[in-house]
């Protein structure tokens, strides 16, 4: 359950945004969660539920998109399908994961600045 | 406050910002990556399943390099210190990092246990992970490797069913394997799904009962190490001023 200390950290994050812009509330986070980032949609959006009370969160809806993870060859950029072993068949070469794939973003903060 | 049509609505600001959630712990990451680099230590972050044989590993590579490198470790776990307490009796000096209800370390636990530990006196530093193949995977300690322990009684498939711990390794450790022939595992699937998740698979078989694989291991430890010596040495040299006195300071030139 690491969604929670991942929450904590985004909550914390947000709060200090807030505070820098002067804003009285915040309405709407919007998060990216690669396929291979580790990370459950569903239980995070539970560990934020829990966790935004009493925050400046605690009024922001939150979105969370998931971003599908894909691989290519770096060299001629051949996407390898997936489930497939992760090198090119053609070049041989060590695939790369494509950005996003396996990352977990803060996007967007929507927040009221008065 | 809307002062376009004087609605009264409220302003609403989007900020872009597309960053790292996990910001704070890649930040404090890169500190413990330095401090490493600049005593000349190689860190390696050791994971696994629960029971997978990372203590066992450790105490096999005690053996082993006894009297050759100077090895310390701080080992996780929910609860106990069991497997530090295992790891003094074989002659690793370590320490306990009890986690709590915390399923993973992150790279300020590592920092902090850091502070009660001889972490710089030695050549190779072991961060035994809590065993876990989620939660640990996605967290950067500062390590320079990642090691992965996977017993062969864990089924073939492990790989596939954990992509994001297995996507992580630099190398696989697939350990027990003494008990080969006592199980129906088929090696070459554990091969075929590691290439599947992993895109520079890299695995050795080691039985920490029998020493089998643990001269591989080693050369690998080593090879790992020998940037960590150079910079070491070189530190050194620097601190003494360049004088090349021998014998002296920190230089322990093998």
């Amino acid at each position: 359950m690491h969604e929670y200390s991942l929450v904590q950290s985004l909550v914390s994050r947000v709060e200090q945004i807030a505070r820098e812009k002067g804003a009285v509330s915040v309405h709407r986070l919007v998060v990216s969660v690669g396929e291979l980032a580790g990370v459950d949609p569903q239980l995070f959006q539970t560990a934020y539920d829990t966790f935004r009370g009493g925050t400046l969160c605690e009024n922001a809806a939150l979105e969370t998109r998931r971003v599908e993870a894909s691989w290519r060859c770096p060299g001629c950029g051949r996407p390898i399908a997936r489930g497939a072993v992760l090198s090119c068949e053609v070049c041989r070469r060590p695939a790369e994961l494509a950005a996003g794939s396996d990352a977990i973003l803060l996007e967007t903060v929507e927040m009221e600045v008065p | 406050m809307c002062t376009t049509c004087g609605c009264g609505d409220p302003d609403l600001v989007p900020v872009e910002l597309h960053e790292k959630i996990l910001a704070g712990n890649d930040r404090a990451a890169r500190h413990n990556r330095e401090h490493f680099a600049q005593a000349g230590v190689l860190a390696l972050n050791l994971m696994g399943s629960p029971g997978a044989g990372k203590t066992a590993l450790l105490e096999a590579t005690a053996r082993a390099l006894r009297g050759k490198w100077r090895l310390a470790a701080v080992s996780a776990d929910l609860a106990t210190d069991n497997d530090a307490r295992r790891l003094e009796a074989a002659g690793i000096p370590a320490k306990a990092i009890t986690t709590g209800q915390a399923c993973h370390l992150d790279a300020e636990l590592v920092h902090h246990s850091l502070h009660g530990i001889a972490w710089r006196e030695t050549d190779v530093f072991f961060i035994e992970n809590v065993g876990n193949l989620v939660c640990p995977a996605i967290y950067d300690l500062g390590q320079a490797a990642n090691v992965i322990v996977l017993s062969v009684t864990e089924g073939e498939d492990k790989p596939l069913k954990y992509p994001v711990m297995f996507k992580a390794a630099d190398l696989v450790v697939l350990a027990k394997c003494d008990l080969v022939p006592h199980l129906d595992v088929d090696l070459a699937k554990i091969e075929d799904a590691l290439a599947r998740v992993m895109p520079r698979p890299r695995m050795m078989k080691l039985s920490a009962r029998t020493g089998e694989g643990v001269d591989q291991w080693i050369a690998w430890l080593e090879e790992k190490q020998a940037p960590f010596a150079k910079w070491r040495r070189a530190g050194a040299a620097l601190a003494a001023g360049h004088t090349h006195a021998g014998g002296g300071g920190n230089d322990r030139s093998r």
